[in-house]
Order: C-alpha cells, then structure tokens, then sequence
C-alpha cells in the first residue's frame, strides 16, 4: 500500500517534470537569443554590491563650470562623460568613505571646449587632465597609493586619451603618461593602436535615446533595402584628394556600388534617416577620420545588421557583446566585393542576427538613458570594471616607490591650466 | 626634413579649414632655406593652376623631386594588382605610422591609401537575385513573427451578373483576392442562375469557390439593382450558416477595388466591425460633375466634404458615429437606370463597409456570441434588411478598423455599359465580325503594301461608318482605325 503510494507520487512528479520540459520547449518560439559573450552572459548582470565606486569632488571649473559655458555639449556624441558623473553620483555603487572604496572616479570633462560648429578642440584636455591629478595627488592620498591604477577616466574623445583628432598626431602624442595605470574608458578602440591601452573598456558614442525612441515604426514594415547608409564619402574639405578620409574605404564603397541597386546610398541628410534604417537589413557602419561612429549605435537601435568596415576596430563591451554573432565584419580590402560578400550570406545567419539584435538587453546596452535603467551603458561599464575586480597586488605601490614620470610629454603640456 | 615640412603644410590645410584654433600645438621649424624653397615651389603651383584652370597639386613636384625614396614608400595597394583592382587616383606614396618600432606591427597603415575599384564596378544579375530572395526570406520572417498570428478564413460574398463590365469588374476582384496570403473561400452569388460564362472566369482563379444561382434577373434601375443585391447577399449568408463556414466574412462588390491592407485589417475583427469606403461617385460627364461640385462651393463657404463612408470615432477612439458620403449636390442629376450617364449613388450604408465573424451566423448558439447582435432568421426570405446594422442592436459595439476609420481601405465605384451592349461570350470571338478593314500595312512583307490615294484622305479622326455595334458606349471611347476603306477599290 506503502510502496503504491510512493510510486504514484514519483509517477506524478515526473509528469510534472516532463510537462514543464515541454512547456519549455513550446515558449522557445520567442524571437530572440540570449547574448553571451566572451566573457559569458553578463549582459544583465546587476553590479550594485560588486564594487564600491568613490567619486572624487572637484572644484566646478573642472565640469559643471565649463558645462554651463557649452550647454551643447549634453547632445554631442562626446556627452557619456557628463551623464556618467551624473549617474554614479546618484548611484547605490557610490561610496562616500574613500577607505572601503573599489575604484575611484575623477569627473573632469576634457571634451567640452566646442568650436562654434560643435567640434571639441583637445588641445587643452591634456593641461586640463593634469592639473585634476595634480588636485587630486595633493588632497587626496589615493592617487600616489596606487599611481592612479584604481582609478577610471571617462575619454570618449577621437583617439581617446591621445586628446587630438588627427591619428597621425594623436599617435605621435600617445597616452598621456600620467593615465599610464589608470582605467580609460573610450569610444576609440583599434587593436595594436598606441591610443588604446590594455584593460580600457570601449563604450558606445552618445546617441539620445529619446529622439531614437520617437522615431520608431511598427516592427511588421517589411524590410525592403537591402543595404543603407548616408554620410560622406569624400570629405572634400580636409582631404581634396581623397585616400586619407576613411583609408580610402567609404570613397570606394561610392565608386564600386553608386548605381548598384541594392545600395541606397547617399550624402543627404534626410529627415526619415531613423525610420529609414528600419526598413533596412544591413547597414554599412565603415570608418570616418576615427573607426567609431554612433551608426553602430542607430544599427543596433534599429534592428538593422551593422556592417563595419574598420580593420582591427574594438567595438563597445567587447568582452560582453559577441560582436561576430551580431555584426559583420569586411576588411577595407574587400570592399569593392561588398556586394558578392552580403548576398552570399546564408538566409539562417541573416535570420539569426536579426534575432539577436532585436534581444532588448542588446539595444539597452548600447544606450545612456536619463535617469539609467538597468542593464544601460552605464551598468555595463560598472560590470565592466566589476570584471577586472580585484586588484593585483602590483596595483598597489610601496611606500616611495614612483613610477610615474610627471614631466613626460610634450613641453606645452606641462604648462598650468 | 622635407617630408615634415610636406606634412606640415598639408596638415596646416587640414587644421585650418575646419578648427579654428588659436594656438597651433605644432612645433614649427624656423625659417630654413628647405621650408622656403617649398614656400616658393608652392607659390609656383599656385600661378600654374591659374593659368591652367584647374588644380595643379605640388604633390607631382613632390613626387618628381623626391629621389631618396625611403623607408617610407611602402605600396600594399600597389601589390593588390593580384586582385585586379586599380586606381582612380595616381599614386602616391604612403607614410607610415612614426611609432611603429615600439609596438607590434598593425596592418593597419596610417597615412593616404588609393581608393580600390574593381574592374566591373556594376551590380551582378546573380547578386542582385540572390539579395532579393534575402529580401524577400526576410519579410516573410517579419510577417510571420509581427503579423497575425493565427489567420482566420476570410470568407468573401461577392453578387454578379452576366453584362458586359462583367469581365472588367472581376478580374479586378479575382486577382485581388488571389493575392491574399490567408485562406479563402469564395462565394459568388449570381443573378439569373449559374451560367458558364461567370464559372469558367472563376474557375480561372484556382480559388476556393462556391457558386450560388439566383433566380431573379437583375432589374435596370440602381435602386432595384441594390435591393436584390442585399437579398443575394442575404442567400450566401444563409449558405455561410447551413455549411458552418468558419472565418471572417467580408463582402467585396464586384466593382470595388480593394487594397491587400484591407485583408491584413479584418483578420483583427473579433464580432463585427466597420471600415472606411473611399466612394468615387463618377459620372461619364466630366464637366457636369465639376459645375456640380462648383456650385456646391459657390452655395456655402465650407470645404467640401470627403467622399467617405465609414465609422468615425472621437479622439478616445471609441466609435461615435458615421460618416455618410453627401449625395446633396447631385440631388437633381444622380442616374436612376443602370446605364444612364450620371452620377451613381451609393446607399446610405454599403454593404461592403462591414465585417463580420462568421459564427455570428451559426445557428447553434456560441457561447462568445454578444448580446448585441440581432438574431436573424435568414430563412425568412420577406426580410427587409437595408444595411447589415440592422443585424446590430448596439451599433456602439461594432469595431472600427483601420485606425478607427482614418484609413481608407477600399473604395466604391459603379460603371456599367448600355444596356443595349453587346459582348462576345466569354471574349472569345467565334464569328467573323461584320465589317473587316485591312490594316495599313500587312505582316506579310512580300505582298505590296500600299493603299490607293482615296484612303490616304480620309483621316483617321473620321468615325468609322456602321461600326458602333460591337462596342459599348457608355464610359468607352471610340478606338479609331487607320487607313479606312471609306469607298470601295476594285
């Protein structure tokens, strides 16, 4: 009787069990795929409680100061500098006692000195960054601990913190040497470039989430381009000649493909640019004067598949994103074959990376929303920096030990701001 | 020493025409007899594009001068000839990264590369096909995750007759309907009994059809005509019942025109719903209709009203009455008999405007059915229905469709030949016509292929004499004939 019983509740566990599996298997018609990347399925991951973040006070000529001067610059594609002070000082990560602190934060904005077009000039960020760490090395004891190695800088400049917007220059130049142990957080990203050093986190550019949100169209339009861009091809004012403006790579996507059509591309500045992209399946995301651009971000936005023509690019969150999975990648080589390389994609990838891009983790990711949700930008950086937790014990110096050399670089650096 | 100078001036071009920046963060040689020998080769550049007219760049000077080709003539571009790629430009030469020492190689090269053009540089056919069938894979992935997800049936009611518009209505509605990406019954109800002209056109279809007779004639006015259309539609909706017909019904009049979003918006009806008509009220006159309308303006000072029928909805989207096309302006000259050639009307309430689920009509009773819907004894064949509100008895339930009526999804238009018109059956001419005119020039190039000189006066704006029988007057234009034979030739 006993064992009658036992065996009828085994048989109906098991039922149970087996119709959970299949229930399983039957939502698997979802329309996305989870995203892990090299790192694993961080995506989502919550980093409050993982790091303590302690944000250093400047006095205000060091950000909001030069804010009010430039209001332009919260909508410059520069902008992740200020919204990321803006975030961590209202963030549960942000620590007021510096002694329990993981990392630390300097909110200095080196990007804000615009042009009357809106272009920031880098010529003072490098006097500017200095004198911050000379503040924060004489009032504060954390910067000679460590030699800045727990500490994060937000550079979203060009070449990052090169601080210049020519590649030949801003190589010339390197990295500031006092950033030399310090965490960058950048939009550029090259492999083996001078201006991106080893452990610096790559971050989108500023794209305003708001103006791309009032953009959308309902997702059942077909898709009827094939390929879609606009943008220069030959910046005509810097580079008469053409060959130096992109490497040559958006002058010969012109060249090879401006009757073909499949490509609709163009230099107009249309008004339907957003519900354009939507109505796309791939779009070309290539090189400008830089390798990054916010197209990556309005691609992934807008669920069209990013086709990035930069050799040796680092894309954002590199470690947590699987960009192979999701882009597709063309050497600047093989550009005059683009179209041979699209169409011989198999439709099940196509299908697939559409699948991907419309995961709505991805499209936060690349986004820096006010006030910040979950899984954004900003909390990818915080994972990000969570990742390389904790510190070695080379991070921290001996008493008297320097290995910084303050009077590096050139001598116009040195000069007080 | 010259390359720097080189660079600096290039890069000064560059710095200069879009920053303004105030300090230069170049380091600038003095002046040394290099820099003003390019000063002075620059100045001759300039004086010869001046007389040459066009831009004559130093960089050729530069080129030609430069003997000691150094470490820094590095050409990736140029060994590309494996790839049979050329260059737009001439070339130049490439400067590579200063800090290569320091760190690993990159293959990336700064500095100014050639553009690369293929030698066919035009779409492939193969190419082009291929992304379209990636177009085309794709959309149908988008339909099926973003578009319905369970369609319905669409079961369409369509009353015809035999006449000579007959074939030009529908075929306009068969291909429509054949377009439609859900699945479909047919039900063609017609007056005056089956006959083989109306099956073998809908057999052309290869849809799913029913084939109703009905055994009235269809009379000659427009108002009788849309009675007995009303109890033609009233017999399907019977048969709709007796075969337990599950779907969506709609009810495309033969000469309506509809639109492939029309069949995407019912299969969001969940009882009944009701959609715009765009009413093009025409009449053969062109003139009357614009003397019609500008008299309507000339009488009050309001816009002219839309040629809609439809639901109209407040701004909360609820349904709060209905739009009636205006028949006022052709009160006096609207056309009562079929073929009169004046402006047709529509009733008060098309048929065509509504939509309904087809268990609405089953007998037994289906536990969703609303209360709100008339039960109707269709058996009963005295039934005065004049519009399918009647079979509503809360008009405030029926669903608005399109964006609550703001999008106009088929339209109403009534053309009809003469009565008196003839057809060949099927359009298919069996018999010789009656009068035979040689072209002007035969197929056959050996024959002699003139015409006598009589022919050559009489134009070709002249009718035809006794040839107005086999066409149909009405709305079609007399098609003219060239090289008449006015007289007889021997």
């Amino acid at each position: 009787m006993k064992l009658s019983s036992w065996v009828l509740i085994f048989l109906l566990c098991n039922l149970t069990f087996l119709s959970t599996i299949s229930a399983f298997r039957l939502s698997r018609s979802q329309p996305t795929e989870r995203i892990s990347g090299s790192a694993g399925d961080v995506l989502e991951d919550n980093p409050v409680g993982r790091l303590k973040v302690f944000v250093y006070e400047l006095p205000s000529k060091y950000n909001k100061k030069i804010l009010h001067k430039d209001p332009r610059c919260l909508n410059h594609m520069f902008a992740a500098e200020i919204y990321m002070q803006r975030f961590l000082l209202s963030s549960p990560v942000r620590t007021l006692n510096p002694e329990e602190a993981d990392w630390f934060y300097v909110p200095v904005y080196t990007t804000c000195d615009l042009t009357p077009n809106g272009l920031p000039l880098p010529f003072k960020s490098p006097r500017m960054m200095r004198s911050a760490i000379q503040l924060i090395a004489s009032n504060w004891p954390y910067w000679n601990r460590t030699e800045g190695a727990d500490h994060f800088f937000v550079v979203p400049h060009d070449f990052g913190a090169c601080f210049h917007y020519q590649e030949e220059k801003a190589i010339g130049r390197g990295i500031l040497p006092l950033l030399q142990r310090a965490t960058l957080v950048q939009t550029f990203g090259q492999r083996n470039h001078v201006c991106l050093k080893e452990g610096s986190i790559t971050v989108p550019p500023y794209a305003p989430p708001q103006k791309m949100q009032s953009h959308l169209i309902p997702e059942k339009t077909p898709r009827s381009i094939f390929v879609y861009f606009r943008g220069l091809f030959y910046d005509v004012g810097n580079d008469p000649e053409g060959g130096y403006y992109a490497r040559g790579a958006r002058a010969a996507v012109w060249e090879n493909f401006k009757d073909n059509p499949l490509f609709d591309i163009s230099t107009e500045h249309p008004t339907t640019y957003y519900e354009d992209m939507q109505r796309a399946i791939f779009c070309l995301c290539p090189l400008g004067w830089a390798p990054w651009s916010p197209r990556l971000v309005e691609a992934v936005i807008f669920g069209c598949i990013p086709v990035i023509i930069a050799d040796d690019i680092v894309l954002p969150f590199a470690d947590a994103i699987p960009w192979e999975d999701i882009g597709v990648f063309v050497d600047e080589k093989d550009v005059p074959y683009l179209d041979t390389i699209l169409t011989s994609i198999p439709p099940e990838v196509i299908l697939r990376k559409q699948r991907l891009l419309a995961n709505p983790s991805m499209k936060q990711a690349m986004l820096f929303p006010q006030p910040a949700q979950p899984g954004d930008a900003f909390h990818q950086v915080l994972n990000g920096l969570a990742r390389k937790l904790p510190h070695e014990r080379s991070v921290y110096l001996r008493p008297g030990e320097k290995l910084l050399n303050w009077t590096a670089g050139p001598v116009a650096d040195l000069k007080p701001w | 020493m010259k390359l720097s100078v080189f660079r600096l001036s290039y890069w000064n071009r560059r710095g200069s025409s879009f920053r303004s920046s105030p300090s230069l963060d170049h380091s600038f040689d003095g002046k040394s007899p290099s820099s003003v020998f390019w000063l002075v080769i620059h100045g001759l550049c300039c004086l010869i594009s001046l007389i040459l007219g066009f831009r004559f760049s130093h960089l050729v000077l530069f080129f030609l001068f430069s003997t000691s080709v150094t470490n820094l003539y590095t050409t990736p571009f140029l060994s590309a000839g494996s790839g049979g790629v050329s260059q737009l430009l001439r070339l130049k030469p490439l400067e590579t990264a200063t800090n290569s020492t320091a760190r690993k190689n990159s293959r990336v090269v700064v500095g100014r590369h050639g553009i690369r053009i293929r030698p066919w540089p035009h779409p492939n056919p193969i190419e082009v096909l291929r992304a379209h069938q990636l177009l085309v894979r794709v959309q149908k992935e988008q339909k099926s995750m973003y578009g319905v997800r369970s369609p319905k049936t669409v079961i369409v009611v369509t009353p015809t007759y035999v006449r000579t518009f007959q074939a030009l209505h529908l075929t306009g509605v068969m291909h429509s309907l054949m377009l439609v990406p859900y699945d479909l019954v047919w039900i063609v109800v017609e007056a005056g009994g089956i006959t083989n002209e109306t099956a073998s056109f809908i057999a052309k279809s290869g849809l799913k059809t029913i084939h109703l007779g009905f055994d009235q004639k269809m009379p000659n006015t427009w108002e009788d005509r849309h009675k007995l259309e009303t109890k033609m539609r009233l017999h399907a909706l019977r048969i709709v019942r007796e075969k337990k017909l599950d779907g969506i019904l709609m009810f495309a009049d033969d000469s309506n025109m509809h639109s492939m979003e029309l069949f995407d918006e019912i299969q969001t009806v969940k009882w009944f719903g009701a959609l715009s008509i765009g009413i093009l009220a025409h009449s053969g006159n062109a003139d009357e209709l614009s003397s019609v309308l500008k008299n309507e303006e000339g009488k009050r000072k309001e816009k002219p009203s839309m040629p809609i029928q439809g639901p109209s909805c407040n701004s909360s989207e609820k349904l709060v009455g209905w739009h009636i096309f205006n028949t006022q302006p052709y009160a006096k000259k609207t056309a009562v008999y079929i073929d009169e050639k004046a402006a047709v009307m529509p009733i008060k309430m098309e048929w065509s405007g509504f939509v309904l689920n087809s268990r609405l009509l089953w007998k037994e009773s289906v536990d969703e059915k609303p209360a709100w819907i008339n039960y109707l004894s269709l058996l009963d064949d005295n039934e005065e229905i004049d519009s399918p509100l009647s079979l509503v008895k809360d008009p405030s339930m029926l669903e608005p469709l399109g964006s609550c009526g703001r999008r106009v999804l088929l339209w109403w238009l009534r053309v009809e030949a003469r009565a008196d018109s003839k057809f060949p059956p099927g359009w298919i001419i069996k018999s010789p016509l009656e009068i035979t005119v040689p072209s002007k020039r035969t197929p056959w190039p050996d024959s002699s292929s003139e015409l006598p000189a009589a022919i050559k006066e009489a134009k070709s704006d002249t009718k035809p004499r006794g040839s107005n029988s086999k066409s149909s007057k009405g709305k079609l234009e007399q098609k003219a004939f060239n090289g008449v034979k006015v007289s007889t030739t021997s």
